[in-house]
C-alpha cells in the first residue's frame, strides 16, 4: 500500500523544506493560491470525505463552511491547531510534526486560506519540547521562501504562523479550553454555543482542527477529492488513517493504512502478534482511553468511525491499547480512572467529584476492599456524569467505566467476592 | 528583573498575539527557562507586564503542571505510568528508580542532583516504558537501560 501522510517517514532530512519540497511539497498550496478561492478549497476538502481526526469525527470542509465568507477588519479569522496529543494511547501528531513539519506547516496553511484566517496558532502540548523546536525551524524555513507571512506567492493573502505550547494540562486539547489556554487563562471548557466559527478565540470567528487532520489537506487539494474518495472506504469513512498501536503487542508503533483497517490485521499482522505467544488477547481499547473497550470476541472490526460505533465504542483518536490475558481489567481500568480524575479541570460538580468517585471505588476494589453494592455504585456515578458536564472529559471518564463494569462484571465480582485477584497480578506485565 | 536583553525577548513575544495577556504562557516558559522555575516576585513582574491580576498569573503557574514553584533536580524525571506504560512494565521502573534514588515521586535527592515525578501519558505510549529526562523522552527502556543512563550523566 501506498504510503501517504507518512511518506517523508524515516527519509534522510525529513524535517528540510528541501526534501519537503524534492517530494512534490507546497504544490498544494501554489495550486490553492493561484487557481482556486477559498470556498474552492474548502468545497473540495467536503467533497473528499476527509473527517476530523482529533477524535470526534466531524467533517472537516462542513466545519470550514461554517466560517463566515467575508472578514470583517475588526475580527479577524484565526485557525487553530490542536497539537495537544494528550489522550492517552495517542502518538501519531507527535510523528507528524517530528517527521514532516512542513506536511503540517502546509496543510495548515491550506486550511488557514479557506477559512481566510490572518493567523494560525499551532497549540503543541509543553512536553514536547523538541516537536516544537523542530516546527519553529520549519516555519522560519517557510517564511522565508514566502510560503508564510505577507502576501503568500504573490496571492495577496496574508497569514502568520505562531506555535503556541501549552504547559501540561490534557484539557487543553479540548477545543474549547485551548482557546481559553491561547488567551492566557487556566484551561476552562466553556459552554457552546457559541461555537468556535461564531465566536472563538479572543471572540472573533474561529476553526479548530487536528494535526493529522490537516496534514490530509496538502494530498486532497493536489490529487483531487475522487482520488481521495478511493482510499479508505468511501463515502463516510475516506481517507489514509495513522493507527497508534500500543499495550501487548511485538511491534508497538504508529501505522498507515487506509481508512477501515480490520483491528485483527493492525495487531497480528503489522503489529507482529501478541507480545507473548502464550498470551491470548483479552481486550482492546480502540481510540484512546477515553472510548469503551471491546472484548477479545468483539474485535472482528474494521478501524474507522462508522464500524466501531456499530460496535457502541468510538475511532476516537486511533489510539489502540492491546491488553492480553494477563491483564486484570480492575487495575487496568483504576489506572484509567486516575488519569481522569487529576485532569478534570473542576468546574463541573459531576465530572469533579465523579472521576474521584470512579478512583477511590475502583481503588478499593483492586485492593480487595470493596463491597457488593460498589459494581452498582459505579454504575450510577457514570450515568450521573453522562450529559452533564461542560465539556466530554466527564464523559470520557464515564463510558469506558460502563464498559469495563459491564463486560468484564464477573472479574470485578471476583475481586469483591474473593478479596484477591483472578489474574494472580495486580496488574498486566510485560 | 531580568535585564534588557530577556525584556526584548518578552517585547517580541508579546508581539505575536492580539493581547498581551495571550503571552503568559510563552513569558512564563522563558522564566522558568531562565530561572530553573516560577517565584512570587518573578509573578508580580509578569502581571505587570502583562497587565493581569497577580492572582491570575499565580492561578495559572499553579493550573499547569509543568510550571514549577519550587527548584527540582538538575536531573528531573518524569515516568509515565498511564495505561499503556503500565502495560510495558511502567511500575516496576518507577520503583526501580525510588529505589536507586532513595526518593519517591514529588521529591529531590539531597544532593540536588534528581528529582522525580509520576506523571500522565506523554504522548510516547508506541515506545513504553519511558520517561522524560529534562527536555528529552527517553523511550523503550529496560531496567538495565536506566542504570547505564543514569551513570553515564555527567
Ligand atoms: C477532554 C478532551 C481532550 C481532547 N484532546 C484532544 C487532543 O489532544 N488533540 C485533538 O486534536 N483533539 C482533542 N480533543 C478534540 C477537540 O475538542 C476537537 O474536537 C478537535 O481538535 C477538532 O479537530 P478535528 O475536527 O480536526 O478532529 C479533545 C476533546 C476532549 C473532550
Ligand atoms: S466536564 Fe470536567 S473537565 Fe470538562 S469542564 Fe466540566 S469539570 Fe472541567
Ligand atoms: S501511556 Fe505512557 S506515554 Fe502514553
Amino acid at each position: 500500500m501506498e504510503r501517504i501522510l507518512t511518506r517523508n517517514v524515516g527519509k534522510e532530512g525529513s524535517r528540510t523544506l528541501a526534501v519537503y519540497e524534492a517530494g512534490g511539497g507546497y504544490q498544494a498550496l501554489r495550486k490553492a493560491l493561484s487557481s482556486m478561492t477559498p470556498d474552492a478549497v474548502t468545497e473540495e476538502v467536503k467533497k473528499s470525505g476527509l473527517r476530523g481526526r482529533g477524535g470526534a469525527g466531524f467533517p472537516t470542509g462542513l466545519k470550514w463552511s461554517f466560517m463566515p465568507k467575508e472578514v470583517d477588519p475588526k475580527r479577524p479569522h484565526y485557525f487553530l491547531i490542536n497539537a495537544d496529543e494528550s489522550e492517552p494511547g495517542t502518538f501519531k501528531d507527535r510523528l507528524l510534526m517530528e517527521e514532516d513539519p512542513h506536511l503540517v506547516l502546509e496543510g495548515s496553511l491550506l486550511g488557514g486560506y479557506a477559512i481566510r484566517a490572518s493567523v494560525v496558532y499551532i497549540y503543541i502540548r509543553g512536553e514536547f519540547v523538541r516537536g516544537a523546536e523542530i516546527l519553529e525551524r520549519a516555519i522560519a524555513e517557510a517564511y522565508a521562501k514566502g510560503y508564510a507571512g505577507r502576501n503568500i506567492l504573490g496571492s495577496g493573502w496574508s497569514c502568520e504562523v505562531v506555535v503556541h505550547r501549552g504547559a501540561g494540562a490534557y484539557i487543553c486539547g479540548e477545543e474549547t479550553a485551548l482557546m481559553s489556554s491561547l488567551e492566557g487563562n487556566r484551561g476552562y471548557p466553556r459552554l457552546k454555543p457559541p461555537f468556535p466559527a461564531a465566536s472563538g478565540v479572543w471572540g472573533c470567528p474561529t476553526t479548530i482542527n487536528n494535526v493529522e487532520t490537516v496534514a490530509n489537506a496538502p494530498f486532497i487539494l493536489e490529487r483531487g477529492a475522487d482520488w481521495y474518495l478511493t482510499v479508505g472506504k468511501a463515502p463516510k469513512n475516506t481517507g489514509p488513517k495513522l493507527y497508534c498501536l500500543s499495550g501487548h503487542v511485538k511491534r508497538p508503533g504508529v501505522y498507515e493504512a487506509p481508512m477501515g483497517l480490520p483491528l485483527h490485521e493492525l495487531i497480528y499482522e503489522l503489529g507482529g502478534g501478541m507480545l507473548r505467544d502464550d498470551r491470548a488477547l483479552k481486550a482492546v481499547i480502540p481510540g484512546g482511553s477515553s472510548v469503551p473497550v471491546l472484548r477479545a470476541d468483539e474485535c472482528e472490526v474494521d478501524l474507522d468511525f462508522d464500524s466501531l460505533a456499530a460496535k457502541g465504542t468510538m475511532l476516537g483518536s486511533a489510539g489502540l491499547m492491546v491488553m492480553d490475558e494477563s491483564v486484570c481489567m480492575v487495575a487496568a481500568m483504576a489506572r484509567i480512572a486516575h488519569f481522569y480524575h487529576h485532569e478534570s479541570c473542576g468546574q463541573c460538580t459531576p465530572c469533579r467529584e465523579g472521576c474521584g468517585w470512579l478512583e477511590r471505588v475502583l481503588a478499593r476494589i483492586e485492593d480487595g476492599r470493596g463491597v457488593p453494592q460498589d459494581l452498582d455504585l459505579l454504575l450510577s456515578v457514570s450515568n450521573n456524569i453522562i450529559g452533564n458536564t461542560i465539556c466530554a472529559l466527564g464523559d470520557a471518564a464515564a463510558m469506558p467505566a460502563i464498559s469495563f463494569v459491564t463486560k468484564f462484571r464477573d472479574e470485578f465480582q471476583y475481586h469483591i467476592d474473593h478479596k484477591s485477584c483472578p489474574t494472580g497480578t495486580l496488574a498486566g506485565r510485560a | 528583573m531580568l535585564g534588557p536583553e530577556f525584556e526584548k525577548k518578552i517585547d517580541a513575544i508579546v508581539a505575536k498575539y492580539p493581547q498581551p495577556k495571550a503571552a503568559l504562557l510563552p513569558v512564563l516558559w522563558e522564566v522558568q527557562k531562565a530561572q530553573g522555575h516560577i517565584d512570587f516576585a518573578s509573578e508580580q513582574w509578569v502581571a505587570k507586564r502583562l497587565d493581569v491580576a497577580p492572582s491570575h498569573v499565580h492561578g495559572c503557574v499553579t493550573f499547569y503542571t509543568m510550571y514549577k514553584q519550587k527548584p527540582s533536580g538538575t536531573y528531573h524525571i518524569q515516568v509515565c505510568t498511564t495505561l499503556s506504560c503500565m502495560l510495558r512494565g511502567s511500575d516496576e521502573l518507577m520503583k526501580h528508580l525510588e529505589a536507586k534514588l532513595r526518593i519517591r515521586p514529588g521529591q529531590t535527592t539531597p544532593d540536588g542532583r534528581f528529582s522525580l515525578a509520576r506523571v500522565e501519558c506523554l504522548g510516547s505510549c508506541g515506545t513504553a516504558p519511558m520517561f522524560q529526562l529534562n527536555d528529552d523522552f527517553q523511550e523503550d527502556l529496560t531496567l538495565e537501560k536506566v542504570d547505564r543512563l543514569l551513570e553515564s550523566l555527567p
